[in-house]
C-alpha cells in the first residue's frame, strides 16, 4: 500500500524554488532517509506531507490531501522535528495527560512502559531534563501512538552518539513492525545507515537518487586501491576519487556496466560505501553544496 | 547500530492496531484549554496576588473601621448601604481590572508563544484543529477569566464580610451590619457585569490574538501602535476625534449602555451599589456598537485561525 504519493509538487519561497516538480512514492513497511544539504528542500518536503505547508501539484498522504486535512491525518502520522520542540514549561505527567487527552489512538499504559526504563520523572518540566532526556520523552510519546506513518526531522540534533544509537535501537525494536512507515532525514547519516529500507538524496528540491538500501549496497562499491593498480582503476571511470591515509580510494557505479565487482577486487580491496561517501560524490561538485553542508561532515 | 536491518527482530512488537477510542469533538477543546491553564498559570495567579493584596490592605484598615463606621450616615449624601457596600465593589472592580490586564497581555502572546519556543509543532503533530486550539485560547479572556474572577470575588466577599462582622461584633463600636448589602444581589449584578465586559471587550482580546499571531516580535506594539497611530493621523488630517472616541468608548463604553445610572425618580444610582433593578440588558444586547464589536471580533478569530495554520515557528 502507498503511504505517500507525490507528482509535481513544487514549492517556491519568493524566488527560491524548494521543491521543483518532486516525485516520490513511499509504500507501507518503510523505512526511507531523505538526505540533503542545508537548504535542498527535505524540511519543505517534510512540512508538505505533515500538512504544515501549502504546496503545488498532487501530493497524497494516507489517501489524504495534508494541507485540507491536517488535523484528521494526525490520527495516523505522528512526527518528530527536532529535539527541541516539547514545550518546555511542560511537566511530564502533563504531556501524558494531554496526549491521551487528544490522541484516539495513545496508549498511555506503553508510554509509562518506555519512561520507566529512563531516569525521567514524572514530575519534571521539560526544561529540567537533558536534550537526550527530552528526546527520550518525545520518543516514548511518539512509540506509544498507534501511527502509520512517523516523520522524523533531525530527531537526535544535539544528541551524543550514546542517545543516538539508544533512540534508534528503540526505534527498530520496540516500535518498527514492518506496517509501519518512517520517513526521516538526518545529517547524521552514519547512525542511519543500517537502520533505512530505502535512500533518498534531494537536492535544490530535486531528487537526485532513490534507491532500496539492497540496491545502495549492489550498485556501490568503494576500492582501496593497491598502488601499483591506481592507472587501471582510474581507467575504468570510478565516479570519485578521494584519498585516506596516502591510499586512493575510488568509488564506482556498477549499474554504469563500465566494470563489475570481481574485476574491482583484483585491484584492492572493496567495501560497500558509506551513505555519507555516495552523497559527497553524487552532491558536492553540484552548485550550491558547499563541503561543510554534506551530511556526515559536520554533525 | 549494528543491526543491519535484514537482520532486525522479525515481531518486535506485533502490529496491535489500537481501535481509536471515539472521540467526542469537545475533548481536544477541554485539553486544549488545559494546556493553556498550566501553560499560563498567571491567569490564576494573579487574580489570586490581587485578592490577597487587596484583603491583606482591608484587614488592617478594619483596625480603624469601627471608628469609621462610627460615622458612616453621618455622610448624607451617600447611602449606608453604598458605603457599606463600597469595598466590596471596589474589591470586584480591582479583580476585573486585574483580569481585563492579564486577558490583555496572555491574547498578545497566546499565538506568539509556541512559535517563539517552536513548540507549536510539537501541538501540531496531534489531531487537533486550528480551529479548535485558537477557540480555547479566545476562551481565556471571554469566558475562563470571568468565571475565575466571579469564583474568587465571590469568595473574597464572604470573607471579607465574615471579617468585618467578626471585628464589628468585638468591638461593638458600631451598629453597622457588613451584611446589610444584598450579597445575592451583588454577586448576580457582578455576574452581569463579567458578562457585558465580556462581550465588549471581546474585539479587543480577538485583535490581541489576531496580532500575536502575525509579527514575529513586539506584539504589543503592533496591537497598540496602528490604531493610535490612525487615530492622531485622523486628528491632524479633519481635526476630529471619531477613531479615539471610538477606541474610548470600546473600553469604557459599556456601562452606559448594560446599567441604568438613574432610578425611576431621577435619582443618580451610585456605581458602587448597583441594584437590580437598574441593569438594562435589552438595551445592552440591542446596541449596534455590541453587534459590531463582535463581528469585529468573528472576523479576527477566524483571521487567527487562518495565520495559525500557516505560520510556524519563529
Amino acid at each position: 500500500m502507498t503511504v505517500i504519493e507525490a507528482r509535481g509538487l513544487r514549492k517556491a519561497f519568493g524566488a527560491t524554488i524548494a521543491l521543483d516538480s518532486l516525485n516520490l512514492r513511499v509504500d507501507e513497511g518503510r523505512i526511507l532517509g531523505l538526505i540533503g544539504p542545508n537548504g535542498a528542500g527535505k524540511s519543505t518536503a517534510l512540512n508538505a506531507i505533515l500538512g504544515l505547508t501549502e504546496y503545488q501539484g498532487e501530493l497524497r498522504v494516507l489517501g489524504r490531501d495534508p494541507w485540507l486535512e491536517r488535523d484528521q491525518l494526525m490520527r495516523d502520522i505522528c512526527f518528530i522535528s527536532d529535539v527541541a520542540v516539547l514545550p518546555r514549561w511542560m511537566r511530564v505527567s502533563q504531556s501524558l495527560d494531554y496526549v491521551a487527552g487528544v490522541h484516539p489512538r495513545f496508549d498511555r499504559a506503553k508510554a509509562e512502559g518506555f519512561l520507566a526504563k529512563t531516569d525521567i520523572k514524572r514530575a519534571s518540566r521539560v526544561r529540567e531534563l537533558s536534550k537526550g532526556m527530552v528526546a527520550q520523552l518525545h520518543l516514548a510519546l511518539v512509540m506509544a501512538i498507534d501511527a502509520r506513518l512517523l516523520v522524523l526531522d533531525e530527531p537526535t540534533l544535539g544528541l551524543d552518539i550514546l542517545y543516538r544509537k539508544q533512540f534508534y535501537d528503540s526505534l527498530l525494536n520496540d516500535y518498527f513492525d514492518r506496517t509501519r512507515t518512517i520517513l526521516l532525514t538526518t545529517h547524521q547519516v552514519e547512525d542511519v545507515q543500517y537502520v533505512l529500507t530505502d535512500l533518498m538524496f534531494i537536492n535544490r528540491g530535486r531528487i537526485v537518487l532513490d534507491c532500496s538500501m539492497e540496491e545502495f549496497e549492489s550498485r556501490y562499491v568503494e576500492l582501496t586501491v593497491n598502488p601499483a593498480q591506481l592507472a587501471t582503476a582510474r581507467a575504468l571511470k570510478p565516479i570519485r576519487e578521494r584519498q585516506l591515509l596516502g591510499r586512493s580510494l575510488l568509488l564506482f557505479d556498477l549499474k554504469l556496466d563500465l566494470v563489475d565487482r570481481q574485476r574491482l577486487a583484483a585491484l584492492g580491496e572493496v567495501r560497500t560505501p558509506s551513505i555519507s561517501d555516495l552523497f559527497v560524490a553524487l552532491l558536492a561538485d553540484s552548485p550550491g553544496v558547499k563541503p561543510s553542508a554534506a551530511p556526515g561532515v559536520t554533525q | 547500530m549494528n543491526t543491519p536491518l535484514n537482520a532486525a527482530p522479525e515481531s518486535p512488537l506485533e502490529p496491535q492496531r489500537i481501535a481509536p477510542a471515539p472521540v467526542s469533538p469537545t475533548r481536544p477543546l477541554y485539553w486544549s484549554v488545559r494546556r493553556e491553564l498550566w501553560e499560563n498559570r498567571s491567569i490564576y495567579i494573579a487574580l489570586l496576588a490581587a485578592s490577597a493584596v487587596y484583603l491583606i490592605g482591608y484587614t488592617i484598615s478594619l483596625f480603624w473601621v469601627p471608628r469609621g463606621m462610627h460615622g458612616m450616615g453621618a455622610d448624607e449624601s451617600t447611602p449606608l448601604i453604598v458605603q457599606l457596600a463600597m469595598p466590596y465593589a471596589h474589591a470586584q472592580m480591582l479583580l476585573a481590572l486585574t483580569a481585563f490586564l492579564v486577558g490583555i497581555f496572555y491574547s498578545l502572546d497566546a499565538l506568539h508563544g509556541e512559535r517563539r519556543d517552536r513548540s507549536i509543532l510539537f501541538w501540531k503533530s496531534l489531531p487537533v484543529s486550528d480551529l479548535t486550539t485558537v477557540i480555547a485560547k479566545a476562551s481565556v479572556p471571554l469566558v475562563i477569566l470571568p468565571l475565575l474572577v466571579l469564583v474568587i470575588a465571590v469568595s473574597l466577599q464572604i470573607v471579607m464580610r465574615i471579617e468585618s462582622a467578626v471585628v464589628l461584633w468585638l468591638s461593638r463600636a458600631s451598629t453597622a451590619n457588613p451584611w446589610a448589602p444584598p450579597f445575592f444581589e451583588m454577586q448576580l449584578v457582578f455576574l452581569y457585569s463579567l458578562v457585558v465586559m465580556a462581550l465588549w471587550h471581546a474585539p479587543l482580546y480577538m485583535w490581541m490574538l489576531l496580532v500575536s499571531g502575525w509579527p514575529r516580535r513586539a506584539t504589543f506594539l503592533w496591537a497598540v501602535f496602528p490604531p493610535l497611530a490612525l487615530a492622531v493621523i485622523e486628528y491632524i488630517a479633519f481635526h476630529t476625534t471619531y477613531l479615539a472616541t471610538m477606541l474610548h468608548s470600546r473600553l469604557l463604553g459599556f456601562d452606559a449602555l448594560a446599567f441604568d445610572m438613574v432610578d425611576k425618580n431621577g435619582v443618580p444610582i451610585d456605581p458602587h451599589f448597583i441594584p437590580l433593578a437598574q441593569l438594562a440588558p435589552a438595551r445592552f444586547l440591542s446596541s449596534p456598537g455590541l453587534w459590531l464589536g463582535l463581528l469585529f471580533a468573528a472576523l479576527c478569530l477566524a483571521g487567527a485561525v487562518k495565520l495559525r495554520r500557516y505560520q510556524g515557528p519563529i
